[in-house]
């Protein structure tokens, strides 16, 4: 750290992220509850009823902002995964699984909320959409990657194997994004655009972004805190961990 | 303001099966996840300290 550079592959090893991670933690944390809070606030009390769906609509609030992150964690997800299986990093494939139950988990949201308002918008919970499909998939795709990994008792070969799962489901990824356009789907096309301006009220517009921002505070936080275990549980053996204060006794 | 009384608030316009039943398995889901986190944490560092039992008695 001289000069006032910041060496970032510093952080690169288990042995310092571990810190860093733990300060980290708490502002996503805090961060997650206030924009959880102001999201909710506008989701209820801000947003006006929607002129064709009533009430029912305000499902979207947290509907839109889950699918969006079970796509986007997914991604990141494969993205560490794959570094891991480049370079052989263990952090990265520690990063991987950290960030795979949260996904999953988001995944699982956007399924049951869209199902919720499913049925009071089309008369169906489910029906096999290209869309809908495509999102389970998706669910699968994290659990598969979950109980492949668990599966194999080396977790340094596990993380191999399952990061060649995750590449290669990042293919569903762009099925689910542009599956609305590709086939003739009872799902309504995106709700936001960069191209166009948002279909929507400017309120209902505000809240879907409030709950995405408080979403992705509550995943990085999440995340952190799951690599922080991951770390400890996977380097019990270590020096470092066994030197860290809370493993005192 | 939507809401003309609280019990308008949750009946959510005729949809507060859906609407509820939304939000509540989405908090539900988090406040699970969190708890397992916690409890995740816990054992890590338990496997931390009995390695460094076993380590203290063979040294």
């Amino acid at each position: 750290m001289t000069n006032g550079v910041i060496h970032w592959f510093r952080f690169a090893s288990p042995q310092s992220f571990y810190p860093l991670a733990g300060r980290m933690l708490p502002w996503f944390a805090v961060l997650a509850a206030l924009l959880a809070a102001a999201g909710l606030w506008i989701a209820f009390f801000v947003a006006p009823t929607d002129a064709q769906q009533g009430e029912s609509y305000r499902i979207i609030f947290i509907h839109v902002p889950a699918s969006w992150m079970s796509m986007f964690l997914y991604v990141v997800m494969a993205g560490w995964a794959g570094f891991g299986l480049a370079f052989n990093t263990r952090l990265s494939s520690m990063m991987a699984h950290a960030i795979a139950p949260t996904g999953a988990l988001f995944a699982f949201l956007s399924l049951w909320t869209g199902a919720l308002w499913g049925r009071p918008t089309w008369g169906a919970y489910w029906v096999w959409d290209a869309r809908l499909t495509s999102e389970l998939v998706l669910f699968f795709l994290y659990l598969g990657y979950m109980a492949l990994h668990a599966a194999i008792d080396d977790p340094r070969r596990g993380d191999r194997a399952s990061a060649v799962l995750a590449l290669v489901g990042v293919i569903n990824v762009p099925i689910i994004y542009f599956s609305v356009q590709w086939w003739n789907t009872l799902h309504q096309g995106a709700s936001v655009s960069i191209t166009r301006a948002p279909s929507m009220a400017a309120t209902m517009f505000a809240g879907m972004l409030v709950m995405a921002l408080a979403f992705w505070m509550y995943s990085i936080a999440a995340t952190l805190g799951r690599a922080r275990a991951i770390m400890l549980e996977r380097e019990a053996h270590m020096q470092w961990t066994q030197d860290l204060k809370e493993a005192a006794r | 303001m939507n809401w003309g009384s609280t019990a308008d608030f949750f009946a959510m316009g005729g949809y507060g099966f859906y609407v509820w039943g939304s939000y509540l398995v989405t908090a539900a889901c988090i406040a699970g996840e969190v708890l397992f986190l916690r409890a995740r944490r816990g054992d890590a560092l338990r496997q931390v300290r009995a390695e460094k039992g076993r380590n203290e008695t063979a040294a």
